[in-house]
């Protein structure tokens, strides 16, 4: 019986103290952060949105190797002699022109992994988070600055820098050939001993 | 009263009687359930320590209003094999058993849908259509969800009506009348007279009253919660074990009727315990126009007290609600027949005894 009681007595007990609890609460300011017009401070190092400073790129792909996810894509041209890239905020040589710096932020884990490597700190991540897309491929983001032009103008001056120094070479290799073949013609009217000298010589060169 | 008032405006029995049955509707209910559902989220959000909802309108005001717009437009889905015509009574049933509960609810001494003098039983005969309607929607609904919300509903409203009778009975005792207007006129003028606190009268009766009288208010008080469900005793809805309970396969309006429903039923629950227990719509101070010699203003002040008192319960039960988890089908049935009722069937005897000898 007088357990009964008791146990009537601390249920309201409890109940009147429960209640008083969340009428506190009642009072307490809110904690809610509305977010798009109030928006919560980040933490120092927060991961969001990827940027790469193409200024200072030298398009060495150390990130594109670090990323697990493969979402870099990166493709460089070299410079032709003559043209001057510049040098990066912390006195690197660029020797490359980037012509593809793709970043596919749809699938970038947001891993950081590509940043470290960076040997002149140009990629880096942002205090950006709110760059959904209604289209995926809007999500796969170009840093070059070059426009398409140029990136061609890039691609064909380097071919055509191939193209000239194959055929120099191919001229130069022409002369050399030629000039073997005098020389092996004045050779044949010389000792028989000294003719196995010439063809010794590009075997040597081989090793 | 009003419907004489009426009947002289437009000179026609039928148009004033229709009038008034819709006055309640669209004068208090409507607007009641818009605000009392905002309320809802205003006090479940700050006791949280969040904000609720802050975007249409002021702090959110015309969210409600939003939400109405939204529930007209969407689609009415009815599946395949439910019992079409069950399912499509239900929700009126369940609106007109909480709807009609209204009539007889004094808001003030004017307005008054009808005065008659089985006022309280009424009510409770008139509440238990709802029961019926929740176990046809559950039913007709063909799904075990919506079943099983539908029975333990059912169990739940047809044991707890037993306490808040008993407790009706005290209070007929003591008051000798089933009318709640007349209840209400009994306890007048200062707070003292209410029958939380003796009922008017300066005798020992009195005195000795008063502890019996709060126990059976806080009785009436839990009972009739535990008639309308919300969370301490939402077992019916349980959101976490039955998706919604009896209303899971309803949409679009008949959802909203049913949840209309429910926050009248909150309200009607409200004025029945103000009525009997905290003077209905009689102010505890006194009047203004009374004091300024202005009748006309002693009725607006009235509704005022009646609505005041009304929304004050009505924030009490959603302060328990979300104060409290919810209750096991067990400790629920432990509640009402090992506590409840024995409680208030002791309170009935003595309150008896009480008006006998003294
Ligand atoms: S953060 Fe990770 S996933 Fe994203 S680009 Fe860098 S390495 Fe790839
Ligand atoms: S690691 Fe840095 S410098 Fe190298 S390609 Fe990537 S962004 Fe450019």
């Amino acid at each position: 019986m007088k357990d009964y009681f008791l146990k009537f007595w601390q249920g309201l007990w409890t109940i009147a103290i429960g209640m008083k609890v969340t009428f506190k609460h009642l009072f307490v300011p809110a904690v809610t952060i509305q977010y798009p017009t109030e928006k919560p401070e980040l933490p120092e190092r927060e991961r969001n949105r990827l940027y790469v400073n193409m200024d200072d790129c030298i398009g060495c792909l150390q990130c594109e190797r670090a990323c697990p996810v493969d979402c870099i894509e990166i493709e460089t041209v070299k410079a032709v002699p003559g043209e001057d890239l510049g040098k990066t905020s912390n006195g690197k040589k660029k020797a490359l022109w980037v012509t593809k710096f793709d970043i596919d932020i749809a699938k970038c884990c947001y891993c950081q992994l590509c940043v470290f490597p960076c040997p002149t700190e140009c990629i880096y991540m942002t205090d950006v988070y709110e760059f959904s897309e209604y289209e995926r491929d809007n999500l796969i983001y170009d840093f070059v600055t070059l426009t398409p032009e140029e990136r061609e103008e890039k691609k064909k001056n380097y071919e055509e820098f191939l193209a000239k120094k194959e055929a120099e070479k191919a001229e130069a290799a022409r002369k050399k050939a030629e000039e073997a073949a005098k020389a092996k013609q004045e050779e044949k009217k010389e000792d028989k001993k000294e003719e196995t000298k010439p063809e010794d010589k590009p075997k040597d060169k081989e090793e | 009263m009003m419907y004489d008032w009426l009947y002289n405006l437009t000179g026609s029995e039928i148009l004033a009687a229709v009038i008034q049955s819709l006055l309640p509707l669209f004068l208090f209910i409507l607007p009641f359930a818009l605000f009392a559902v905002l309320l809802e989220r205003k006090v479940s959000a700050h006791m949280q320590d969040r904000l609720g909802p802050m975007r249409v309108g002021y702090h959110g005001i015309l969210q409600t209003v939003a939400d109405i717009i939204k529930l007209v437009q969407k689609e009415d889905i009815i599946a395949r094999d439910n019992d079409k015509l069950f399912f499509n009574l239900s929700p009126l049933i369940v609106f007109m058993g909480s709807y009609a509960a209204f009539a007889v609810i004094p808001f003030s001494s004017v307005f008054l849908g009808s005065n008659i003098d089985l006022g309280l039983i009424f009510i409770v005969a008139v509440t238990g259509l709802v029961v019926a309607g929740i176990l046809m929607g559950g039913w007709a609904s063909n799904n075990k969800y919506s079943l099983l919300g539908a029975m333990r509903s059912a169990a739940q409203i047809i044991s707890y009506e037993i306490p808040t009778m008993m407790i009706i009975i005290v209070v007929i005792m003591l008051t000798g009348t089933l009318n709640l207007y007349t209840m209400s006129e009994w306890q007048t003028s200062y707070f003292w007279n209410w029958l939380i606190f003796g009922g008017p009268g300066f005798g020992l009766a009195k005195f000795i009253l008063i502890p019996f009288m709060m126990m059976s208010a806080l009785i009436l008080f839990i009972s009739t919660l535990a008639e309308v469900n919300p969370t301490p005793f939402d077992i019916p809805e349980a959101e976490s074990e039955l998706v919604s309970g009896y209303h899971t396969e309803y949409s679009g309006m008949k959802f909203a009727m049913f949840f209309l429903a429910e926050y009248a039923n909150m309200f009607a629950v409200s004025a029945i315990l103000s009525a009997l227990f905290f003077g209905g719509f009689q102010s505890p101070f006194g009047y203004l126009g009374n004091l300024f010699n202005v009748p006309a203003l002693i009725p607006f002040e009235q509704f005022f007290w009646f609505t005041a008192k009304g929304i004050f319960f009505v924030f009490v039960q959603m302060w328990l609600r979300w104060t409290l988890p919810r209750f096991r089908v067990d400790q629920l049935m432990t509640f009402c027949w090992k506590y409840l009722i024995p409680f208030a069937f002791v309170i009935l005897i003595i309150v008896g005894l009480i008006t006998v000898l003294l």
